[in-house]
This record gives C-alpha cells, structure tokens and sequence, in this order.
C-alpha cells in the first residue's frame, strides 16, 4: 500500500460530520470543533442548480446557496484546517421535500417556509443520514441555537441561541428527540460578531464573508420571478392562476396575475387605488381570489396550528402558556395553547390579536428561551 | 500511517518513474520553441518528433497522421467539430453514441445548436452498441460518426472495425475516442478502420495537459482554433514539449508492457469482481464481462447509495468512483448506465473500480473486505436489510 503525504491521519473516535455551506458559520463551526480536537468530516450539501432556471437572473443576486463559489470557499477551510471534505448531491431530495411544496404553497394561497422544510427533511434527515453512513455519530452545523439535555424529563430541548437577533429556533421547530440526541450547535453560546471574531482569530479565509440573506434558492428574493420560471420549467403555466382582487364584503377592485403573487399582510404591488391603504387580508386558491381591506382586518385572535411537534416538553394534555412567534421577524406574543382532539392540532389563542397570521407560516411556542414546539398555520376555516 | 490505495485509473493515472525521468530532462534541458530555427529550437523539435514516433508506434499509425493536442477534450472537439464544419453540402447529420463522453457529447450538442441534426444511438444492457443501429442511423447527409473505442464506466469494448465498415460503406468518416482503450488493449487504428483516433497522455502514466489525435490521410477536418502553423496547420499554438516527451515515453513503456500488464489486470480485476459478487449478496456487474478492458469493473449494489459509498471508502483509505462529478465535485447519476437502460436508483448504486500498474492481490482483498463492510453499514442504514 502506498503513503499519501499531506492526508492527516484519522483519530479512532467517530468523526463529527459538519455540514459546511462556505459561510462564515458553518466554516467556523468545523475549525472550532478541528481545533478542540475532534475528528471531522466536511460535507457540503449541493441542493440546487442556480443555473437550472435560464431567464432567472442570478447574475449578483444576493443568497444564493450551492454556487461554486460557496464551495470553492467551504472547500478552501476544510484544506485550511486539514480535514476530509466531500460535496453531496441532494439535488433530488432537495426538490421533491422544499422546492415543490414550496411552489405547491404558493400556489394554495400559502406563504410558505422552505427553510423548516430543508431543516427537517434535508439538514437533519438526509444529511445526517449521510453523515450515519459515512460512519459519523453526530452532526454539527451553524445555527444559532442551543441543545441541552433535561434530566429531570429525560428530554433533549431546544433554546434559542444566545444572540436573540440571530436566533434560529423559529425554523428548528421539527426536529426530533432523536435528531437533537445527534446535533451539537457550537454557536449557540456565540454571538455573531463573537463568531467572525473567532473566524478571524484562526484565519479563517470567509471570516468577512457577508451574510446569507432570503431564501437560498431565490435569486434577490424574487419569489414570484421564481415561480414563474420554475413552473414553466415544469410545464404549468402560471397564467392560469389569475383572477380577481376583492374587498371583504365582495367588491371587485381588480385583476391579478396569479394568487402566488401575494401573501397575507402585503400592502405593496396590489394595483388597485383607493383613498386608504390596502393590505392582502386573505388568498383563496379555489376562487383565485385575493381579498384585501384595511389594516386592521389583517388582525386575528385565534387561529389552528397543525402538524404540531412537541420538542423540549411531551405533548400536554391541558392548556400551556406560552410565547407565540408567528413569523421569524415576529415579537412572540403571549398566548394560550389548547390541545384539541386531534393529538397533532392545536388551537392558539392570543392574549391580544395579532396582525397578519399566514396560513402556511409556522407558529412556534416558547417559554422564555425554551422551544416547547411549533407547527404550521392553517386557512381560517370558512365553516 | 493511515494507508490508501487507489482504484481511480480511469480518472487518472500516477506518473510513471520512467516518464518522471523523460519529464524532467526535457524541462531541464530543452527550454525552446521547437518552430525556432537555431539549435535550443531543433532539440525541442526533436524530441517532438521522437515522442510522435512512440505515441505512433502504439497507435501503428504514421506519425505524420498524429496531432498533439492539450488532452482527449481537445481531441474530440477538433474531431467532431472540424469533420462536420469541413463537411459541404447545407444539412448535416452526426450519429453518436449515447455513452460518448461529455468530450463528444458536447461537441454534438454544439453542433445541434449551430443547425445540424444529431442521432444519438443507445447502447444494450451489455454495454455495447449495435452496428445495426449505427446503420439504420445513417442518413443521406450524415457527415460523421462518432463511437468510443472503450466506455469509461463499464470498460465495455466497442465492435469498432464493424462500424468502420458500415460507415465507410456509407462513405462517412468514423471517429473514435479512444481515451479508456489506449495503454489497455491493443490499438491498431489502420486495422480498426477509424478515420479520426483521439487519446490522452494522463489515462497512460503521463502528467495531465497533453493528448493527441490521429487523422487518417485525406480526412477533411477544419480548424477550431487560429493563429499558428504548428502540428502541419492542424493546431496552433506552442507545443507542450515537455509533455509530449513525457507522453512519447509513456507510449513506449505501454508499448512493452501492454500483453503482460493487460493478463495481470485482467485476472486482479476478475479476482476483485468475483470475491465481491461472492462476498456482498444483491450485487452485479453492469454490462458485460467478456468485452471489456481489463482493468475495469462496474459493479451494482442494490439499494445503496454510491455517493455515501465512495466517500466511505476514502475514508477508509479506498479511492473508488461512480458517476460523473458535476462542477461543484457532486455526483450525478451516470449517463453512461442510464443509456444501457439502468434505472437512476440502480445507476446510483453503481460503483467503478479501475485497476492500474501499482494494485496488489493484497490491495484488491483488503478493498472487498472494506466493500462489504461499507455495504452492509450503508444498506442498515437504508433499512435494506
């Protein structure tokens, strides 16, 4: 057998498996845990073709992921700190778990989340599947969360990261007891300038690398751009979701191109004048029907949550206090939470109404720091 | 020290000592511009000359017949661009198979873009393609067609002197990408009947950067680059001597070795297939067995995912492949066994294993043990079995 020089050597133990996207997190998070002494794998995860959609402009667009340059930059720290790094392909999986709910949101008349969906059926199934056959124990990644293990409920809970700025956890509201057994979020602890500090203090080349913005497959935020492109790509006209822009009581103010084009709480781009500012109350997908009023139409008191997964607490059986963000930018507003037959539902009551609760958003439950759980806003039933 | 042994020859091969030492003389002491009249000129032309006559002796072919070229790439794009752009006549049809290298597929593309009519020809399950259909392919104005020598993926040798005669019957000059076959299976280009012949230095034990194509007398092929009168007006630009020299030794140790290397590949590489078929239950070769380069194994482990399994396997110090890397160095799943009718599942299950000069009976042992382990971890983890 022969020696390959400059390859390091394997320490006995079960290598840690990063997922690094070239950015300043995640490529700290590898040097932290290299320089602590632990075995490291560097994956990055390439989820999305930026050049699969000709027309789609991605030409300085801001938050792109998976571009050669990330992992020219990922690839560059891994070499920088000596440890195996390899590219993996979830193109795939990628497009079947985010992009097409995504779109298939949208297209609902939902404002969907495609990061909790990456988190759940991508970051912390997929990879860490891969990271299991690459015979890793543990994943780490750069979120700004925190993970501690309760002894007293023998539960695994999630806390927001120290730096409530930069807190995660709205999009972490998924993760299992077992996905959490698994993870280790080194930056939770950190705030963000204490992160670039650290890159900078072990020369890390993408210390000053600017933040990810937006959604990673969506050039400048362009969502409705996206839509488009993608649906003809796929062969679904998006001229077929035209229709009508109406007032509460059933007044027809316009037309529209498609309901994918407005989400509750949206005040610009309506196209209609009137005296008084308008606001996306409601969309409805059936009738092709974009409801708008004035502000304080946009606010709710009550509404259902479902899918709800219960993460730091075991699901209640009675009605919980607890802090209710309903957006990632949301000041969490107090609120009861009732169970309701249905073990996996629940009702969310505010203590005072909120504006704009969008159905397809996730609501997420916390007391104080701790992440009691979290699932996705329903449609106002209409019976 | 953690060990490693590789089984990527396909990809690449390491640089043999001997082409080492033909290397470093040449860029030591021949520093000229071989186009140059004065002396340092003349000793790099002759070294040019000297490796074309090695790269030739391989080939048996003139060595007038000989293009250096910056690699296979090179080769096939002035190949399959410059027959159909020479060819006259206002339609065009180029036949290719469906397993070509993107090198050929690519060009194909290009010129399907610039007008031309493209017939791609699907290969069997057994790797290989028809003749018959190259043959009900052609057309009236087909201008050139195009078919591996040996497939990359599955070594699958193809009936070359076959689709030479239909071609040729037809009038139609025949290129042959024989990147995968030179250094592993004798080459006679006059015998197999290729008009156009392209190779690489760095799949035979020479560096990266040099390659070459053969051009039968009285092939039209017009230029895809300007601005020089090197390789007889065939291809501008400074010549690579060092590289070439390099290439030309590597040509004359292949030339040596060919018969004895090829039977000791050959009976590695049946010893790696059968222990693993024997060893790993749900496993298979893709393609066939007997028309293949010695070297070559693909083999098919249902249920796992090949991009988790290579990676396994470097790190337990085994360099292996599958598919193709795409730009950012992930996998896709390869178009070469989806052409032979895999499923994308069973093409990403799919490994290569292409053995080369410095594999051992101990390396090719250690590598099964390695694959049934990983395949077992990675098929619980699937929940296979």
């Amino acid at each position: 057998m022969t020696e390959t020089p400059g390859v390091a050597t394997r320490a006995p133990e079960p290598p840690i498996a990063v997922a690094m996207s070239g950015g300043v997190d995640s490529s700290t998070v590898a040097a932290m845990l290299a320089r602590q002494g632990h075995a490291i794998v560097g994956l990055t995860m390439q989820l999305w073709n930026q050049r699969r959609l000709p027309g789609l402009s991605t030409e300085g667009a801001v938050g792109r992921c998976c571009s050669l340059d990330d992992v020219y930059d990922a690839r560059r720290v891994a070499e920088q700190i000596g440890i195996p790094y390899y590219v993996v392909n979830f193109e795939r999986e990628f497009e079947e778990h985010v992009v097409k709910p995504f779109v298939a949101d949208y297209l609902s008349g939902r404002t969907p989340i495609p990061c909790t969906l990456c988190n759940n059926y991508i970051k912390f199934d997929r990879f860490l599947e891969m990271a299991d056959s690459v015979g890793a124990r543990q994943i780490a990644t750069g979120h700004y969360a925190r993970i501690r293990f309760d002894s007293a409920s023998g539960r695994w809970q999630l806390l927001r990261g120290v730096d409530h700025g930069k807190d995660q956890t709205y999009f972490l509201f998924g993760l299992t007891q077992e996905q959490l057994s698994r993870t280790l979020f080194p930056l939770g602890e950190l705030t963000k300038p204490e992160t670039r500090d650290l890159a900078r203090s072990m020369d890390l080349s993408v210390a000053a690398k600017s933040d990810s913005q937006e959604i990673c497959f969506v050039p400048n935020g362009d969502y409705a751009a996206f839509l488009d492109a993608y649906l003809k790509e796929t062969g679904a006209p998006p001229e077929a979701t035209r229709g009508e822009i109406v007032t509460a009581d059933g007044r027809k103010l316009g037309e529209h191109e498609g309901v994918h084009r407005f989400t509750v709480g949206q005040r610009r781009g309506l196209g209609v004048a009137t005296g008084d500012p308008l606001y996306v109350i409601s969309t409805d997908p059936i009738s092709q029907r974009v409801t708008v009023g004035a502000g304080a139409e946009l606010l709710r008191g009550a509404f259902h949550v479902h899918s709800v997964n219960w993460v730091s607490i075991a699901p209640p059986a009675v009605p919980v206090r607890a802090e209710v963000k309903i957006r990632n930018k949301h000041n969490a507003a107090a609120a009861e939470i009732r169970p309701t037959a249905d073990a996996a539902r629940v009702e969310v009551v505010f203590d005072e109404p909120q504006r704009a609760v969008t159905p397809g958003q996730a609501a997420v439950f916390y007391d104080g720091d701790v992440v009691l759980g979290g699932g996705w806003i329903e449609p106002e039933s209409r019976s | 020290m953690a060990s490693f042994s590789y089984f990527d020859h396909n990809a690449t091969t390491p640089v043999a000592p001997e082409v080492m030492a033909a290397l470093s003389a040449c860029l030591s002491e021949v520093y000229g511009n071989a186009s140059s009249i004065h002396r340092f000129g003349q000793a790099a032309k002759q070294r040019l000359e000297t490796a074309r006559r090695q790269v030739a002796a391989l080939l048996h072919c003139p060595p007038a017949s000989l293009v250096f070229t910056s690699g296979g790439t090179e080769a096939d794009n002035m190949a399959v661009l410059g027959v159909a752009r020479a060819a006259a006549g206002a339609s065009r049809h180029v036949i290719v198979s469906s397993m070509e290298h993107p090198a050929v597929l690519g060009p194909a593309a290009q010129l399907e873009r610039e007008g031309a009519a493209i017939t791609r020809v699907r290969a069997g399950s057994d790797g290989l393609v028809d003749p018959e259909d190259i043959r009900d392919a052609l057309r009236a104005d087909t201008v050139l067609v195009s078919v591996m020598h040996a497939n990359n993926e599955t070594g699958a040798v193809q009936p070359i002197a076959e689709i030479a005669r239909i071609a040729h019957e037809a009038g139609v000059p025949l290129h042959v990408d024989g990147v995968q076959a030179l250094g592993k299976i004798p080459v006679d280009v006059e015998t197999l009947g290729a008009d156009l012949y392209s190779v690489s230095a760095h799949k035979l034990y020479a560096p990266k950067g040099t390659g070459a194509l053969y051009v039968r007398k009285g092939t039209h092929l017009a230029p895809i680059a300007y601005g020089g009168h090197h390789e007889r007006d065939r291809r501008p630009g400074t010549e690579n001597v060092p590289g070439i020299a390099a290439f030309g030794a590597a040509a004359e140790v292949a030339a040596t070795t060919l018969d004895a290397e090829s039977a000791r590949l050959g009976a590695l590489r049946d010893r790696l297939e059968n222990s693993a078929l024997e060893r790993i239950p749900q496993t298979a070769v893709n393609g066939t067995r007997a028309h293949r380069t010695p070297n070559t194994s693909n083999l098919r482990f249902d249920g796992i995912d090949g991009e988790a399994l290579v990676i396994a396997l470097d790190l337990r110090g085994f360099a292996v492949s599958t598919g193709a890397a795409c730009s950012s160095g992930a996998i896709e799943p390869s178009h070469v066994l989806t052409a032979m009718g895999l499923s994308a599942d069973r093409a990403r299950s799919s490994m290569r294993f292409s053995l080369g000069r410095a594999n051992t009976e101990e390396q090719v042992d250690a590598l099964v043990e390695a694959l049934a382990h990983s395949v077992a971890h990675l098929r619980r983890i699937a929940g296979h079995d």
